[in-house]
């Protein structure tokens, strides 16, 4: 019995291995697809409106940016697309026919991009500027209704409603329930939102380290204060709208709050302990402040908030400290990300300026890593804190794993493709920008959609 | 008809498009392995990079396509398809990983050593997605996948003569369609030398093609009775067609006829996947797993035809957007270089 039962549990730790991988390198594509959109479309208008040929030059430029990652992220979206059915057959053949016109309306939105990307990246010659401008429009819808679709499919596991089950089995379907569900109104905002949050500080972090190199040139400025300011607008939204997500998961996913939290017992006035390590008998270390998590439930330190203990081991989260922590981390990093918002609103009221400290712009080289962390951070409390549930409360994760062998052999060479994969990424964006800087040619053939070059000339007929 | 058969020809709405445009990408990588190096290689390959252009992904949407429409409207053969054919599903899917980040990286690259990188990246993969997903189609076609979670043998359901088989027929065929459109855009470029070239090599592949697909038949034979009898009575009429149309290409393409190959070629292909799903009809799986049994519930069906139709109604005007202006673009920017 124990050597068959291991290779089963391994093959989960695999498929969860893989998956959480996949998704956690996808989700960071993703969130450039949707919010770098904006950004440029954002330079693009300001070029246009105030005749400005810098901001035209950066969104051109960022266009090439969203062209490279746009074409990353597609082939790790595939990716996940297959994974739906080699790792998680039991999920997709049970419940495949519950959220899946969600992503059959997420393809026409991916496809939509993918033309209008290539419109936009065409169009920079060959279209009047501002029929050009209102090209790049659909990119951005495209990616906020892109963004809504796969994140209410992962509401839906959450929430999952819409659907009756007889015999293992679903009977009945009523899409519009299953699209919006209970945890698509704060799911999908937050996810919107962290797309623009990570976007911003992300762009914003390059021309930061390009200023603190001595690169003060108003290209690097602007390139600095546009996906800025869209950043430092989103962050306090976003804090408000994740509170609001807190609040209802401690009310929809009572174990999943108390797991983020670090509750083991039901009861009043309970402690919220940031950071610390979660034993069954309660937090050893971290700071506590009494009462504070009743409180931040239900605004008064005598609301009640459900513990661990009211259901039975095998149904809470595992590894509940990380879980702890990357939720205080994605708090903390926001809160600090508000402070640095602060910062600049306060200086750009006083003086029209950007803070002239170095430390400033130390401030946001990091804020733009930081604000990466915290998207992961976000999404590890998502998807661990629904475990064990794959749909919550009703299909267990073991339950939906496929029976096939050799996930880790596939995990590894996934592992390592991803990781030259992000290399080359990484390699192919610093080659742009220092091609830009030598200002060796800006030609538009050399990124993915763009026009196809020169054809091979016509030759005599010997050869 | 059903929903669930419309829902069924929906699918193959999307194979169809895969097979021919995906096909025919994949083949272009075929073709740039195969011109091995040298001055004729470089011209061979720049033809190829210049008529595949910016719609890469537009032919790549399809799979993606096919994969949700399936999980949607029929998830239990999805789940059975995908877990007893995991090792061919996830080498075909390492192949749609090298292509796609070939094709993300190879115009930014401007050193020779990364842009060669690129090339053979594009040319591995139009050898393994295309194979692995032909022994797909063949697993499928015999029978091989039964109906459950990983169920079936995980090797000798696609290990086996027809899958094989078919695989090299996928590949075979990938390299025909390519090089057939590559005539035509060698023709457009005024590229005589490059016309001739592919010619020849869409001459070879159709002969190999058509050969494979003859033996293809036979070993389903022996081998898938239910879809050896439907092709060769229901599907009849299509395989007929199939061969006519690649026999008319051969002769066009042979007579150096500057119309005509083309569409005929696609008419080919096109006949030959309507004749697989004829054959299958009304198995999904076949004999262990039919189309209504495996349909969901109306409310989705009716979904996904809804979504089909915005897809026809939003995506078909922005791909000719997109294509005119590639079209007008290529006009203005390559001109017409003297033909000589």
């Amino acid at each position: 019995m124990l050597d068959v039962a291991i290779p089963i549990a391994s093959e989960l730790e695999a498929a969860r291995s893989q998956m959480a991988f996949t998704l956690g390198f996808h989700i960071i594509l993703a969130s450039l697809g949707v919010g770098f959109p904006l950004v440029m479309l954002i330079a693009n208008y300001r070029g246009l409106r105030h005749n400005d040929p810098v901001a035209l030059l950066l969104a051109r430029r960022w266009s090439k940016v969203v062209a490279i990652t746009f074409a990353v992220g597609a082939v790790t979206g595939t990716v996940l697309s297959f994974e739906f059915g080699l790792l998680w057959p039991e999920f997709t053949g049970q419940f495949g026919d519950v959220f899946g016109v969600l992503f059959a309306i997420e393809g026409i939105f991916f496809f939509l991009e993918a033309i209008f990307v290539a419109i936009y990246i065409f169009g920079w010659e060959r279209l009047s500027p501002w029929k050009h401008f209102w090209s790049g429009v659909p990119i951005a819808i495209c990616g906020i209704g892109g963004a809504f679709s796969v994140v209410a499919v992962n509401s839906w596991m959450n929430q999952p409603q819409g659907f009756t089950l007889k015999g293992g089995e679903v009977t009945d379907v009523e899409p519009l329930k299953v699209i919006f569900n209970p945890a698509v109104p704060y799911e999908v905002p937050h996810m919107i939102l962290a797309a623009y949050l990570v976007t911003g500080f992300l762009v914003a972090s390059v021309y930061a380290v390009g200023m603190l190199r001595g690169r003060r040139d108003r290209y690097h400025r602007l390139g600095l204060l546009i996906p800025l300011t869209l950043a430092v607008i989103v962050t306090p939204i976003q804090f408000a709208v994740g509170d609001t997500a807190a609040r209802s998961i401690a009310n929809d996913q009572p174990i999943k709050f108390a797991a983020m939290e670090c509750v083991q017992e039901t009861s009043t006035d309970v402690t919220e302990y940031i950071y610390g390590r979660c034993t069954s008998d309660g937090v050893k270390g971290g700071i506590g402040i009494p009462g504070f998590d009743s409180f931040l439930v239900g605004w008064s330190t005598s609301t009640e908030v459900t513990g661990l203990d009211t259901v039975p081991p095998d149904d809470r989260p595992p590894a509940n400290t990380m879980l702890h922590w990357a939720f205080d981390t994605m708090v903390g990093i926001c809160s600090v990300l508000i402070l640095l918002g602060l910062w600049l609103g306060i200086s750009w009221w006083r003086k029209r300026e950007i803070p002239g400290s170095r430390w400033f712009l130390r401030a946001v080289a990091i804020s733009g890593i930081a604000s990466v962390v915290a998207l992961e951070c976000g999404w590890i409390v998502t998807e661990v804190g629904r475990q064990p549930w794959v749909v919550y409360e009703i299909m267990r994760t073991e339950d939906a794993v496929t029976g096939a062998s050799g996930i880790w052999v596939t995990f590894a060479i996934v592992f390592a493709l991803y990781t030259l994969l992000g290399a080359a990424t990484v390699i192919t964006l610093r080659t742009l920008a220092r091609r830009w800087r030598e200002a060796d040619g800006d030609d538009e053939a050399d990124v993915p959609y763009g026009p196809s070059g020169e054809a091979p000339p016509a030759l005599g007929g010997a050869s | 008809m059903s929903t669930a058969d419309a829902v069924a020809g929906v699918l193959w709405v999307g194979v169809t498009f895969y097979t021919v445009f995906g096909g025919a990408d994949f083949g272009g990588g075929f073709w740039s392995l195969a011109a091995g190096r040298g001055e004729r290689a470089h011209r061979v390959r720049e033809l190829i990079d210049w008529a595949i252009g910016p719609v890469w992904e537009a032919n790549h949407v399809w799979l993606i396509f096919v994969l949700v429409v399936l999980w949607t409207g029929f998830s239990e053969a999805f789940a059975s398809i995908f877990s007893t054919l995991f090792i061919p599903l996830s080498l075909a899917a390492l192949g749609i990983v090298l292509r796609g980040s070939g094709f993300a990286f190879q115009r930014t690259a401007r050193t020779q050593t990364a842009r060669n990188a690129a090339e053979r990246l594009f040319g591995l993969s139009s050898l393994l997605t295309p194979f692995f997903m032909g022994t797909v189609v063949g697993a499928i076609a015999s029978g091989r996948v039964p109906v459950g979670n990983a169920k079936g043998d995980a090797v000798t359901s696609w290990l086996n003569g027809v899958s094989i088989l078919i695989g090299l027929l996928f590949v075979a065929t990938c390299a025909y369609i390519a090089a057939v459109f590559l005539v035509s855009d060698a023709r457009r470029a005024r590229a005589a030398d490059l016309e001739r070239y592919f010619r020849d090599r869409a001459l070879g592949a159709a002969l190999v093609a058509g050969a494979l697909a003859v033996a293809g038949i036979l070993v389903l034979k022996g081998d898938a009775e239910y879809v050896y009898d439907r092709l060769t009575h229901e599907g009849l009429p299509l395989v007929i067609v199939s061969g006519l149309c690649g026999l008319g290409a051969l002769v066009l393409l042979a007579r150096g006829a500057p119309r005509g190959a083309r569409p005929l070629a696609v008419g080919a292909v096109v006949a030959v996947v309507w004749g697989w799903g004829v054959a299958q009809f009304p198995y999904l799986l076949p004999e262990t797993l039919r189309i209504d049994q495996a349909a969901a519930p109306d409310a989705t069906l009716t979904g996904v035809l809804i979504v089909f139709g915005a897809a026809v109604v939003l995506v078909i005007p922005a791909i000719v957007l997109l294509f005119s202006l590639a079209q007008r673009s290529m006009i203005e920017e390559t001109g017409a270089p003297e033909p000589r």
